[in-house]
Formats: C-alpha cells, structure tokens, sequence
C-alpha cells in the first residue's frame, strides 16, 4: 500500500464537519489545516450548507478537487459507509480519528473496517487516533492551533501508540530544539502498523531518525517490526510501555519463564541495531543526538571540563553506561599543554578528563578540542561547559561548533543554566551540535551513538 | 527444510505433546549437532553391552512417554561407574511408570549451558543462551535473540553473558570451545526456523562445553498438538 498521501497530501477532506459544535474535532481540524497549513482543505457534512464563508460539502464528489487525503471524524457506526465512499471516489487513504472500536470492545467492527480497506488496498491510520502532524503542510491533531507547540521543521518523525504522548514529546522536542519532520498517532492501528511506517519512512527523504512510542504488538508484529527495524539504514530509538509483566504465565519449559515479554523487546532490538531509551527524557535526548550525528562510535569519550567535579562526575557517568574515556598518552598531554594559555600549564590536567579549570578561556577549550578532534583515540568529546566561567564568553557555543564543523568529530556539550546562557545554546545548535543540559545526559547522548547499528 | 527422516521423528511426539529424548537427540544429530555417544536399551545387556565399548563413568535416564521431568522421579542417575551400578540404576527405573527403556550415555564434562527456544507470540521463533544446569533460573544469566541467528548474532548473545569470563577460562582451568558453541547455537536457529508453528518450546540443558566441544547432554521439544 502506498501511504505517500497521507503524509504528503495536497487535498484533504474532512468528513464530519458540524454545523452547530465549532468544538468538534472534525472542526477544530478542519480550521487548522484551512487557516494555517499549505494542503487545500474541504469540509464535509451530507447536510451540506456553509461553515463561515466556505462550502460545506454534501459528499467528496461534491468537491470540485481530487481528493488525495480523508480525515473522518464521523460517529464509528458511520465510518465504514464513509470508507466505502472514499474507495469509491478514488481518495488515496485516510486518517481516521472516530473511536468507539477495539478499544470499547468493538474488535468486530474494526476487523471488517480493516478487512473492507485492505481488499481495496486503501491505506488509513487509526482509528482512535490524533493522526499525523506534518507542518507546514497538515495538521490533523485535534489540538486548537493556538495549544499546540509548534516545533521547529527538522528531520526526526516520532511515531506513537498514545497521542497524549506524543503531544508531550513534541513540546519537549521544541524545548530542546530538536526538529520535527511528522509525528504520528496511530491509535488502534487497524491497518497500518508500526512496521508499515518503518518501512515507509525508511524511505523518506525528510527523515534522518525515527522514533517509536510502543505499548504492545500483536500477534507476529515484533517480528515484521524487527525485520523492518533490520533494512532501515537510518537511526531508530524506541520507548516501550509495560516493561512489567502483570500477569503469572504458567509456563512448562525454563526458556519460556525465562524469556518475558519485555527481556524479548528489549533483546530483539539490541540485537537489530534500534536504540531503546529507558523513558521519555532518553528519548529526547536520543533523538537529538542522532539527528546531528547518525553514525555509530565505538564509545571512546574524550571530556573537555572547566571543573574537575564535573569531570570526575561525568568519567563515572560514562563509566557506567558502558563508554570509555581513554587516558591520553604522553604526546597528546604534552600537544594539548602547548596550546593552551601559559597561565594554565601548571594547573590544567591533561590526562582525560581534560581539566582547563577556572582560568580556562574560549581559546582554551577551542585548543583542546582542535587536538582531541585529531586524536584517533578518541571518537567522541563531551565539552563541559560552566559559562559561569570569567573567560568564557557567549561566543563558545559558535565558535566550538563551526570548530566541529572543521574538523568532523562528534561533540556533545553540556551548558546548564539554560535560561541565562540560552545564546550559546544556540550557537551550538547553528552548528549541528547537541546540547545537553546535564552530565547524565550528555552521556546519554554519547550512549545512543555507541549503541546505534552501524548504517 | 525438515527432512522426511526429522519429521517422522517427530510424528512420533504428537500423541504426547513433547519429543522423548532419544527421538530428541536423533533430530539433533540430523541437524548436525554434537550429542554424547549413548544408546537406547529396554534391557540391562543391552546397557552392558554399550558400556563394554565406551567405558565407564556413564549417565542412565529414564525413558517414558509419563515423565517430562526426568530427575522428579530419580530417573537420572549420572557418575556411573561399575557393572553393580548400572543394574542397580537400570532395576530402578524399570519400575517407573510408563517405563520404555533407558538411556545409557558417555558422561561428558565441562560447563553447563542452556540453550532453549519459544516460540513467542509476538516475535516467533526466539533463541535464549544461558549459563544452565537445573540453577538456571536463579542465577538467570540469559541472553535472548530472535531466530534465525548469524555467527555475529551468537557473538553478542554469549558476550552479553556476565559471567562470560568463565568460558574464556578462569584460574587456570581451560577455554571453553567458543566457535563450537557458537556453531552449535546457528544450527539451533536454524532448525527451529524450520520447526516452525510446530515447536512450543525446546530446553537443551545442560549443554556441556568444554575444551573440546559442546555436547547437548539433555533435551526437551514441547511440540504443538
């Protein structure tokens, strides 16, 4: 089934538009997208009639466009006749918001829904479902434009079983400007499923990561999702729901007792390349780093510090998640002892963590950084930044990312104290480079890269 | 591909739900992997007889389309070392129910693994490879992975393993045969990819490996009726 359409429309309808509740959310998603998105949006309702000046339409022949895209938000009982009308007039697929299907105990509504599209290889996501997000082109979460967060257009595509989840990671994806390519809700997934989208977005040209919320799969879909996650050259992070197992099995062999539900999850993945974040804030952290830097590392980690508490904090950090950090060899001390200010060659410690202490200037971490960069020892630098620092300036940011951009070498920095210190924040990210705002993080970040199949 | 051979093995099963060992153990050694040498006997000469050309220490257990867990009912009698034991083990066993003869194996040494396959709803066929022996589930150093498995595959799993270190020979006492083990699990995989919806779920322990090779030294197929 080709899903291009669904993601990329240039006509959509949506069915279900109400006459006298503005706060249905066939209206809020027809206002949206006819306000504020490129895709040309028409409303339907059988009753026909006006909403503000445009036409309501009876049916979608009415509409004098070919329609690439349905969103239905019509009671559930009404939906399959929709769906037939859609098939019928030659629409590409569909986004179905209604609910009132499996989830309500409806499995035998929902099977002939799936049944009927699938004979007629007509794609659609859901139903019970937000659906997908995708500025500047469509928007069909029915979220009022003013409550949504509007993340900046980039190329990471969140997947997700929940909305309510997904609307979350977007807003934390805006806080961390980390760019959004399409979030998607998939709801019931009747129809399209998590290793559909892999496979679709695998092949998106605006898509560098990809990341799952999962709650469960049915029957076989770890599999198909597990082969997809195989062929796909692109960065996959995962967050799983329900890693306990509520319920006792009685099982009659060890490897049955032994292999859980979420010891599978969790083994599969590793052992296809997919990343698995621990929570949320993993996720995002995730993704941010591997939407700068998609390739793997062996996990060498050179630190770059202004403070040898964070150092020491952030070796251990490391340590523990399964990184490295080098002691430099005596050539490489000796190099970085060269270029750094005379003031410091009798107090910075050269050895890895790297310590310029608090006399250290931008140049000083700028030296630094140049030599580790060209160190094959190291694959990866975390740069602790403390911009509290007399020396340093709000130009560090800049300055050490076109540096990145020179040389080539991963660079994770950490700079706490967002709100004051946001420009160099940003300096970084003009340059591609992820910015944590804890150790913890940074490490996560360099994790991810560590644990993230070679494409 | 299952060869008529294996299947007909397995035809044997479907009254019982599970594979009686010394039907196990055939499949096993037409898939490729290493089994000890044993026979299967109803009688004491024809255990006698087997031990004359192996030589003693060797393992006796019982076989009985009743018994899944053999040493529940002293139906395992391992360390034999005379002609009085194994009559001893052999009269034993002969009064257990359902009895249909017995195994007589080669003892053999080294560190005890479990290899096991599930059939898991949402993953299908799924490999786990562990330290065993009957403690396995308390110690529970497992690793897991979906089949069909590569070399490479193995490689992580036993890597993943925390106590790793003792294959690759600890204090002095030898590295086990790592690329044999590896071996024998790819094969594994593989035969289970081919046992398809048919197998529930295969238990080989203990898996005996040693300097020298690993040796499935017992085994369970739970099959589908």
């Amino acid at each position: 089934m080709d899903l291009e359409k669904i993601f990329k429309p240039e006509t959509i309808a949506v069915i279900g538009v109400s006459l006298t509740n503005a706060a249905h959310p066939a209206n809020v998603i027809y206002n949206k997208n006819r306000l504020r998105y490129e895709a040309r949006t028409f409303a339907v309702n059988p009753r026909g009639g006006r909403i503000r000046a445009d036409v309501l339409y009876r049916s979608l022949n009415e509409i004098p466009e070919k329609i690439d895209l349905a969103v239905i938000a019509v009671k559930a009982e009404l939906v399959l006749s929709v769906v037939e009308e859609c098939i019928n007039s030659g629409v590409k697929g569909a986004i179905i918001i209604s609910g009132g299907f499996a989830e309500t105990g409806l499995s035998d509504l929902q099977d002939r829904l799936a049944a009927l599209a699938r004979e007629a290889q007509f794609p659609f996501i859901g139903p019970n479902c937000l659906g997908v997000y995708a500025a500047p082109r469509m928007d069909t979460f029915f979220i009022p434009s003013e409550r949504m967060v509007r993340p900046e257009k980039g190329k990471v595509t969140m997947i997700s079983q929940s909305g309510g989840v997904v609307v979350d990671q977007m807003v934390k994806a805006t806080a961390e400007g980390v760019g959004l390519s399409t979030a998607i809700s998939i709801g019931n997934k009747a129809l399209i499923k998590e290793a559909d989208l892999l496979r679709y977005f695998a092949g998106d040209p605006g898509t560098d990561v990809i990341t799952f919320y999962i709650e469960g799969f049915g029957k076989n879909e770890g599999r198909e999702f597990a082969l997809a996650a195989s062929e796909c050259k692109k960065p996959i992070i995962v967050l799983k729901a329900g890693k306990t197992s509520a319920g006792n099995k009685a099982v009659s062999s060890h490897t049955a007792s032994m292999a859980g539900d979420y010891q599978v999850f969790s083994a599969v993945m590793a052992q296809k390349g997919v990343v698995e974040a621990i929570d949320e804030f993993e996720l995002m952290a995730f993704a941010e780093s591997l939407s700068c830097y998609p390739r793997n590392i062996d996990g060498k980690i050179g630190i770059i510090t202004g403070s040898g508490g964070h150092g020491a904090l952030c070796t251990d950090a490391c340590i523990s998640h399964g990184l490295v950090v080098p002691v430099l060899n005596e050539e490489t001390q000796l190099a970085i002892k060269e270029v750094l200010s005379p003031v410091l060659s009798n107090i910075a410690s050269c050895a890895n963590p790297v310590d310029l202490t608090g006399s250290s200037t931008d140049d000083d971490f700028l030296a630094a950084a140049r030599v580790l960069s060209k160190n094959p020892d190291i694959d990866c630098i975390i740069m602790l930044l403390l911009p509290y620092i007399p020396g340093i300036t709000v130009d560090i940011g800049a300055k050490l990312g076109m540096m990145h951009q020179q040389e080539g070498k991963p660079i994770i920095a950490y700079v706490p104290h967002v709100e004051k210190y946001r420009i160099i924040v940003e300096g970084f990210n003009v340059y591609n480079v992820p910015v944590a705002h804890s150790v913890e993080d940074a490490v996560h970040m360099a994790e991810a890269m560590r644990r993230n199949k070679s494409c | 591909m299952l060869t008529k051979e294996m299947n007909d093995l397995l035809q044997s099963a479907q009254t019982y739900g599970w594979v009686m060992e010394p039907f196990a153990k055939q499949l096993f050694v037409l898939a490729g992997m290493n089994v000890p040498q044993f026979t299967w006997t109803h009688n004491l000469e024809g255990a006698i007889s087997f031990v004359r050309g192996t030589g003693y220490p060797v393992v006796m257990k019982i076989v009985s389309p009743q018994v899944v867990h053999k040493s529940d009912v002293g139906g395992v009698v391992v360390g034999i070392t005379d002609d009085a034991g194994l009559a001893n083990a052999f009269n034993s066993m002969s009064k257990i129910s359902g009895f249909s003869g017995v195994i007589v194996e080669k003892m053999v040494k080294g560190i005890e693994m479990i290899i096991g396959a599930n059939n898991d709803e949402q993953y299908g066929p799924v490999i786990l490879l562990g330290f065993g022996g009957t403690a396995t589930e308390i110690y529970r150093d497992i690793s897991l992975a979906m089949a069909p498995l590569c070399e490479a595959d193995v490689d992580k799993m036993i890597r993943g393993l925390k106590a790793f270190t003792l294959l690759e020979g600890f204090r002095g006492s030898e590295r086990a045969n790592i690329e044999d083990l590896k071996m024998l699990v790819v094969r594994f995989s593989e035969l289970v990819v081919d046992l398809g919806e048919t197998m529930e779920s295969i238990d080989l322990n203990p898996v005996m490996c040693s300097a020298k090779r690993c040796v499935i030294a017992d085994a369970r197929i739970m099959i589908r009726k």
